[in-house]
């Protein structure tokens, strides 16, 4: 994972080798006459580099159109030390003079701990234990920065040419100015007998599944275009969806619930799940929450074959349905506007929010799982902040409203209205979409059924009622994946390893809760309780703070009134502290008050009949 | 042994003695006094009563008066006198017989000594020996207490240990035939080179090697006691200078202080001649301390015992003397010096006064760095000039003052007249105002309230009730200067009201403050300004806020095919949300009820002990007492505030999540005593998936780690550096097992 920085680190080991057809591999020694030109050690320009990378992996339509589509020049990644190394006797010097850069501020991003807290004030051996886990935390912090560096691939993105509007700039624009295998991940299906098409992405982004309502499913390589496998369900399909790897999928067809393998074959037919109308895998858990007709909410733990929970949402027919990639809570739109959100270990909703005026008709929560948009029936698209406050950041009132909406890996927002696919970008990758001016449009041949960013890749799956389109969005997904966790280009035994480590990780149904970071702190209630009742039975408080005992003091200073007036004068003092904090407290909240109070409006004499 | 026969042979003796004495003082036998004995008895009881009627000896010890128990087998007993037997006594007789010496000898040498005591019963001398090897092993163990401790607090041990390697193998040895080819290397070389280090065969110098072996014990040992001396020795020198120090006595000080003089002078005269170099700068810094003296106040008879003595001067001789002296040396030290330079000297020529005086005042100093004496010499140059001005200046100060502060009163009333007028006008000179008659006042008035009302008309075009007041401004504008009072106070409110709006959203930090919260506060403003209605009234208008605003229209480039027909048609577009609109507001009555059920079935529920009829009476339509009921009622403690309590739009369940508490930490580790501090520890997380592979393995390093078919030996004393403490155990087991 980690190497120290060498000169050569910068620049992929591909570009090494072309180098290496050229001249001999230089030590570090050897570049005595160019001391300077070591130091900054610049990666190769831009655009070449590109051109480069293209071939090796080509991923991300970060695209090159003319001159309106461009990259901003490369900036070096690591400022490395400028200053000149020390000359030593013999003439040769160190190149990376000193200890490796630690990143501080790239560190920021990693830290765990928070410093906010106060905590209240440990003995020196606890302290050297906080001490211990905050250097810990540190270092561990420092080495990730660092690494950092071997994320080579940047996101790819769209820009207009002076105050052009990208929203213009359509997709056929865009597949001239891409590369050509970029060019082949734009494609529609045109499948218009079996009538609008529900789609999924596996989790590496490679395959891509999809059934028609009128029961057509199939699953194919995207990429490649090569088909798995297609079938006819003879039945109405309401959802399809991806279990953990691409070898199953789970079709929610008109009566009950099926599972697939990837040749087409039926493998189990769950009885218990019916009527389900929308499908969703929890990846980590290994659970699949189908939302039914019937209004439940069933958890089925797809590694185990058990129905973990079925909860009642009581709130009729469930249509919409979404889960929140952070902590795996599942949000369930209903018709009375409301959002439910639901863990498997909760039967009643963890929070339930207000979001329209009208039945909610979508919902999305993105990868963060900060930010929660939703749609409704009174034409309006919402952002919530779902850190705690479920507070609307932002609002917009749609023509006809949006029937769909989507989350991409890098926070883009799609919604989908009629045949019309509207998407909005925000600022950068922590930023809410911002509703004022779209990103891209498109338009369909018929009217979108659904709507799924592909991971890992900048394409847009939306599956209408013509079929399925697969349209370039630039920058909507991540650039760099996690070869461990999720492999587009995996083989079939590195899937097999993956599944078994996976298996191994499964995180416990229970443990799915609003705030993820709260498992990491102590059951206060449990501990007060333990520590009452040992109280109660010791019949004195153990941990309690010993009172005063005044030290023996020689020369007549240990007499009795001497010991009387030194315990005197601790308790005062801490008597003193006391006073001294009410008051503070006091204080505060007069001054509090005081902001409060309207200070414009005149007292009238009717104001003491104010309640 | 010896001792104790002699002392019983003498013993023996003088119980013969005795026995041999008493016939003669008693020659009464027991025959003949058998009539007399009753008599006699009688006579002596009386003398006895008579005797202890004098109170001297009231108590006697009982005698035996038959002669065979008067005499003890075992004791010398001294006989009615009731004295005590001495060892001297019965030496007395021994001293005249010089064939007695060694036994005298003996006996004092047994009068010396000390009695051996009882020994001790069993159980007691366990108990000591036990204690006694316990503190001994305790001593010989805690040897061991600083690598516990370092084991204990190793992040890793590694077993078994391994030893670290004695010699060093030259590099030489290990790569023959090998040459230096990096710059490195070279330069490492070089330096050997020049610095004479061996090169191949000793790597190490003797120096080297001598400081390599470690310190041993014993001389670690030897140094710290002579440490722990010195340490001492400084103790007792600081407690002797703090108890002379301590001395009240005067005339000891002053003992003392000349003492030291005489010595400072002596060694002063002998420096200057062994090295008069050295003496100079001796003299230099006497005569910076006599400078030092000098600046200072002492001597200047304003001390207390100065004044004391000035009043007794008068009288007291001695007094008079000390004060002379006093005033003597006051002079002395208070003497100008007249330092005149070689040149000068020369010369012989003389300056004029004033320059001389500040060559003197500066020389004077003896060091010429010193600051203070040349700032000195400068301020008094200035001081004349500032005597002059400062009464110039009185003179004129009266009048200036006055006017200053005219000025500023004027000033600042103006000020707050255009802080009143308008916050945009242009800032009016005093003066102007001043000269610029009523009606020019009034005019510029009116022309900047009235500008300053259309910026709020402006502002708060969407807010209806100050809608209401701007339009009714306007309307008001043309009347004559007479209203203008309540115009500004309009305008002014008006204006406030906007700055408090901008200030609560200026305090918001977060860079993403929701538009529909920023219109909302300011329908609140409103709300407040008109009524204040009750909290859950208000929580409902938040809600209808929060719902109904109009968010902005979307103006796509790509419109849904089946809107674009109507998209022209506005009004039917704005019927439709008015009618979406009204069709929700039972959705916000329902989720309000909702909440509300929920928070009232979550609170905790007050207790009603009451018994009705107890103490009163009761029956159908009699309800116990108000003051009863308050009483016997318990009271449910307060909850926490809700989490959902300032959110309007969302019910956040309370519920506490038992399946997940059943994952979480219950009990605080051992250094840990609140939980805040452990949580802090547990934070960061641990596995591969959250951490880079270095700091996984960094994170995840086992505490022990053992080399698979190796023999983990017991650690020894040798191994760690203790040379003798295995012996010393060793020895110390058997000692104590011989002891027992």
């Amino acid at each position: 994972m980690e190497t120290a920085p060498t000169p050569g680190k910068d620049v992929p080991p591909k570009k090494d080798k072309l180098q290496a057809k050229r001249k001999k591999p230089r030590r570090y020694w050897e570049e005595e006459s160019t001391p300077t030109a070591t130091g900054a050690s610049p990666g190769p320009p831009a655009k070449k580099r590109n051109q480069e990378f293209r071939p090796q992996r080509p991923k991300n339509s970060g695209v090159s159109k003319k001159s309106r589509i461009s990259r901003t020049p490369q900036v070096p990644r690591k400022a490395r030390d400028q200053k000149k190394p020390q000359r030593s006797l013999s003439g040769a010097q160190d190149p990376f003079p000193g200890p490796a850069p630690a990143p501080v501020e790239e560190a920021q991003k990693f830290r765990r701990i928070d410093k906010s807290k106060k905590i209240p004030h440990s003995k020196t051996k606890t302290r050297s234990k906080l001490e211990v886990a905050e250097a810990e935390e540190e270092e561990a912090s420092v080495r990730a920065a660092r690494s950092e560096l071997l994320l080579v691939e940047e996101p790819g993105f769209l820009e207009g040419e002076d105050g052009e509007d990208t929203a213009k700039i359509l997709q056929t624009d865009i597949v001239e100015a891409v590369d050509i295998a970029s060019a082949a991940k734009h494609f529609s299906l045109n499948l218009r007998q079996f009538g609008p098409y529900r789609l999924n992405y596996s989790q590496t982004g490679r395959h891509l599944a999809f059934g028609g309502r009128r029961g057509h499913v199939a699953a194919l390589d995207w990429v490649t275009k090569k088909l798995t496998c297609e079938i006819n369900v003879m039945e109405a399909v309401r959802d399809i969806q991806f279990l953990h790897s691409e070898t199953l999928f789970a079709v929610a067809q008109n009566r009950w619930l099926y599972i697939y393998d990837n040749q087409g074959i039926e493998l189990h037919c769950i009885r218990r799940c019916d009527r389900v109308t929308r499908l969703e895998f929890l990846p980590f858990h290994f659970l699949l929450a189908t939302a039914s007709e019937t209004g439940f909410l069933t958890y089925l733990d797809v590694s185990v074959g058990k129905i973990v929970a079925a909860l009642n949402a009581r709130a009729g027919r469930l249509s919409v349905m979404a889960q929140n990639p952070y902590n795996a809570v599942i949000h369930l739109g209903h018709s009375n506007g409301t959002v439910s959100l639901w863990s498997p270990a909760v039967k009643e909703p963890l929070a339930k929010i207000l979001c329209h005026r009208g039945a909610v008709r979508a919902v999305a929560v993105d990868s963060t799982g900060t930010y929660m948009a939703t749609s409704g029936l009174d034409h309006q698209l919402k952002i919530f902040d779902l850190r705690g406050t479920f507070q609307p950041l932002s609002a917009r009132t749609l023509p006809q409203g949006a029937g769909h909406v989507a989350f991409s890996q890098r926070g883009l927002l799609v919604a989908g209205m009629g045949d019309v696919v509207n998407i909005w970008a925000g600022q950068g990758k922590a930023s809410p979409p911002s509703l004022e001016q779209p990103y891209l449009t498109h338009r369909l041949s018929g009217h979108v059924h659904d709507l799924q960013f592909c991971p890992f890749e900048d394409v847009l799956g939306v599956g209408h009622s013509g079929g399925i389109t697969s349209m370039l969005v630039p920058g909507a997904a991540e650039p760099n994946f996690d070869g461990l966790e999720n492999n587009p280009y995996r083989s079939r035994k590195q899937r097999q390893e993956w599944e078994v480590k996976a298996l191994l990780e499964k995180v416990p149904a229970e443990l799915i809760c609003l705030d993820p970071r709260a498992l990491a702190e102590v059951d206060v209630i449990s501990l007060e309780q333990a520590k009452k009742e040992r109280i109660e039975r010791l019949g004195y408080d153990p941990d309690a703070k010993a009172p005063f005992q005044p030290k023996l003091k020689q020369k007549g200073r240990s007499s009795t009134a001497s010991l009387v007036k030194r315990k005197k004068k601790v308790m005062d003092k801490e008597h003193r502290d006391k006073v001294r904090q009410s008051l503070e407290q006091q204080q505060k909240q007069q001054q509090k008050q005081e902001k409060a109070k309207p200070t414009g409006a005149r007292p009238s004499a009717l104001d003491r009949f104010v309640r | 042994m010896n001792t104790t026969w002699a002392t019983e042979d003498l013993l023996a003796l003088s119980q013969q003695e005795a026995l041999v004495d008493l016939p003669n003082n008693h020659p009464v036998s027991a025959s003949e006094d058998e009539l007399d004995s009753d008599g006699e008895r009688k006579h002596q009881k009386l003398l006895k009563a008579i005797s202890s009627l004098n109170g001297s000896s009231r108590w006697k010890l009982t005698e035996r008066s038959e002669a065979s128990l008067k005499i003890s087998e075992f004791n010398v007993s001294s006989g009615g006198s009731g004295e005590k037997l001495v060892l001297s006594d019965l030496l007395e007789p021994a001293k005249a017989s010089s064939s007695l010496d060694a036994m005298k000898k003996q006996l004092y040498r047994v009068k010396s000594k000390k009695i051996l005591g009882l020994p001790l019963n069993k159980e007691e001398v366990k108990c000591i020996r036990r204690e006694i090897a316990f503190n001994q092993t305790s001593q010989t163990l805690s040897k061991w207490d600083p690598i516990v401790l370092k084991n204990r607090q190793a992040e890793q041990l590694v077993f078994p240990v391994v030893k670290e390697p004695s010699a060093y193998a030259p590099i030489e040895y290990v790569f023959s035939g090998w040459k230096a080819t990096t710059p490195l290397e070279q330069e490492v070389f070089n330096l050997l080179h020049k610095n004479k280090q061996p090169m191949t065969d000793p790597v190490l110098t003797p120096m080297e090697k001598a400081s390599l072996k470690a310190m041993s014990l014993e001389e670690a040992k030897m140094r710290q006691s002579e440490l722990k001396r010195a340490r001492a020795l400084q103790s007792y020198y600081e407690a002797r200078a703090r108890r002379e120090k301590k001395i009240k006595s005067k005339k000891y000080h002053k003992i003392v202080k000349k003492g030291k003089a005489k010595n400072a002078l002596k060694e002063f005269e002998h420096l200057w001649k062994v090295n008069p170099s050295a003496a100079l700068e001796e003299l230099e810094k006497i005569e910076k301390a006599r400078v030092i003296e000098r600046m200072s106040l002492k001597h200047q008879n304003n001390g207390k015992w100065a004044k004391s003595k000035a009043i007794m001067a008068k009288y007291d001789l001695e007094a008079r003397q000390a004060m002379q002296e006093q005033l003597a040396k006051n002079k002395e030290l208070t003497q100008k010096f007249q330092v005149i330079s070689e040149s000068e000297e020369e010369e012989g020529n003389v300056e004029e006064e004033p320059l001389v005086s500040d060559v003197n005042e500066i020389q004077m100093n003896g060091d010429v760095t010193n600051p203070w004496m040349f700032r000195r010499c400068n301020s008094d140059a200035k001081e004349n000039e500032i005597h002059k001005f400062s009464e110039v200046k009185e003179n004129e100060r009266p009048v200036a003052e006055e006017e200053i502060l005219l000025r500023d009163f004027e000033e600042k009333h103006s000020l707050k007249e255009a802080s009143e007028l308008n916050h945009n006008g242009a800032p009016v000179g005093s003066q102007e105002i001043k000269e610029s008659n009523c009606q020019e006042v009034l005019s510029e008035l009116r022309v900047l309230s009235q500008k300053c009302n259309k910026e709020s008309y402006h502002s708060r075009k969407q807010k209806v009730n100050l809608v209401g007041t701007a339009l009714q401004v306007q309307r008001e504008e043309p009347t004559p200067g007479e209203e203008e009072p309540l115009l500004l106070q309009r305008s002014k409110r008006v204006q406030t009201q906007e700055q408090l709006g901008k200030e609560e959203c200026s305090q918001n930090e977060e860079p993403l403050r929701p538009v529909l919260e920023r219109e909302q506060m300011e329908r609140n403003l409103c709300n407040k300004s008109v009524s204040r209605g009750k909290k859950k009234k208000e929580q409902m208008i938040d809600l209808q806020n929060l719902l109904t605003t109009k968010s902005p229209y979307v103006k796509s480039l790509a419109v849904p095919t089946a809107i674009e027909e109507l998209e022209d048609e506005v009004e039917r577009n704005q019927k439709q949300m008015i009618k979406e609109a009204f069709a929700g507001d039972d959705v916000i009555r329902e989720f309000l009820k909702e909440k509300k059920e929920m928070a009232e079935t979550n609170k905790p529920r007050d207790i009603d002990l009451t018994l009705p009829g107890w103490g009163e009476w009761s029956g159908v339509g009699l309800k116990p007492s108000a003051k009863k009921r308050r009483q016997f009622l318990i009271k449910a403690p307060e909850d926490p505030p809700r989490k959902d309590k300032n959110l309007p739009n969302a019910i956040i369940a309370e519920k506490h999540n038992i399946h997940a508490a059943a994952h979480q930490v219950r009990v605080l580790p051992y250094p840990f005593t609140h939980h805040q501090q452990f949580e802090q520890t547990i934070q960061n997380p641990v596995g591969s998936m959250w951490n880079t592979q270095r700091a996984f393995q960094k994170l995840t390093t086992p505490r022990v780690v053992t080399k698979p078919g190796h023999v983990i030996k017991p650690i020894k004393a040798a191994d760690v550096g203790y040379c003798s403490s295995r012996s010393d155990l060793s020895c110390h087991t058997k000692q104590y097992k011989t002891t027992l």
